[in-house]
């Protein structure tokens, strides 16, 4: 039986990593990154933002905004330095990095969100 | 002797490419600064998982984090994070109807429906998630 190519599902992952990043990640850069260190509205208290976090679904929202996105940025960078640094030669090596990182996340951040106190 | 083959058969002329290929023209250079918001995206990714594991570690390791990131350098960083973001945003919704050919009732959907979709659900995505961010 032939092999089935990987590609649609890699294409899935950076489609849809791309769609949750596109959807959620400006809001959160500008509260977390600049409007709360800029103190130009109040954070929320750690105890609020821990028991926001520690509940299921907050998890779950967690895990999809940090490993979809992740995955986005593997296939998408993959093909960037193809194309951008010429390294058509380092192909293996290039997917292996790229998609390794992302498992890596991915996998670091279940770990951390199924030992999340709470 | 036949036609059909050259018994030396030289490689085909390829002019090579230079890695600075994308300064070339504005297209390219827009092109290339969208494709490198991905590093952008990913970044973000793992400051999120940096801050997940402060937060779970206890107040104190929570407020050197939010310190770490008040500092100047983050915060240009962060600037910077955000345009390459809000950029992966509009690039994104823009493409989107090229992705996707929806038809309804056999007609196709108009792209800019598409888009001002996506835009919509972008408004009420963020307005979710500052509610949950702006709680005290």
């Amino acid at each position: 039986m032939p092999r089935r190519p990987i590609t649609p599902l890699l294409w899935l992952l950076f489609s849809a990593g791309g769609t949750v990043a596109a959807m959620l990640y400006p809001v959160h850069v500008l509260l977390s990154g600049v409007v709360f260190p800029l103190g130009w509205l109040e954070p929320p208290r750690y105890e609020t933002l821990r028991a926001l976090v520690a509940h299921p679904l907050a998890r779950l929202y967690l895990f999809v905004f940090i490993s979809l996105p992740l995955f986005h940025w593997a296939h998408r960078f993959r093909y960037t330095l193809y194309d951008g640094l010429q390294l058509k030669h380092l192909t293996t090596l290039v997917a292996f990095v790229c998609y390794g990182t992302a498992a890596a996340g991915t996998a670091l951040a279940a770990y951390l969100l199924w030992r999340f106190p709470g | 002797m036949s036609d059909s083959h050259t018994p030396y058969h030289p490689r085909w002329h390829r002019q090579r490419v230079s890695v600075w290929w994308w300064l070339g023209s504005a297209r390219y250079a827009r092109f290339v600064l969208r494709e490198l918001t991905s590093v952008f995206v990913a970044l973000f990714a793992f400051v999120t998982l940096a801050e997940l594991r402060a937060l779970g570690q206890g107040p104190e390791a929570h407020a050197r984090f939010l310190e770490h990131l008040s500092r100047p350098a983050a915060l240009a960083v962060s600037l910077v994070g955000l345009a390459f973001v809000v950029f992966h945003t509009l690039s994104w919704f823009n493409l989107a109807p090229r992705a996707m050919a929806l038809r309804l009732r056999g007609r196709r959907v108009p792209a800019a429906a598409i888009a001002a979709a996506n835009y919509a659900a972008w408004l009420l995505a963020s307005a979710a998630v500052a509610f949950f961010l702006l709680r005290r």
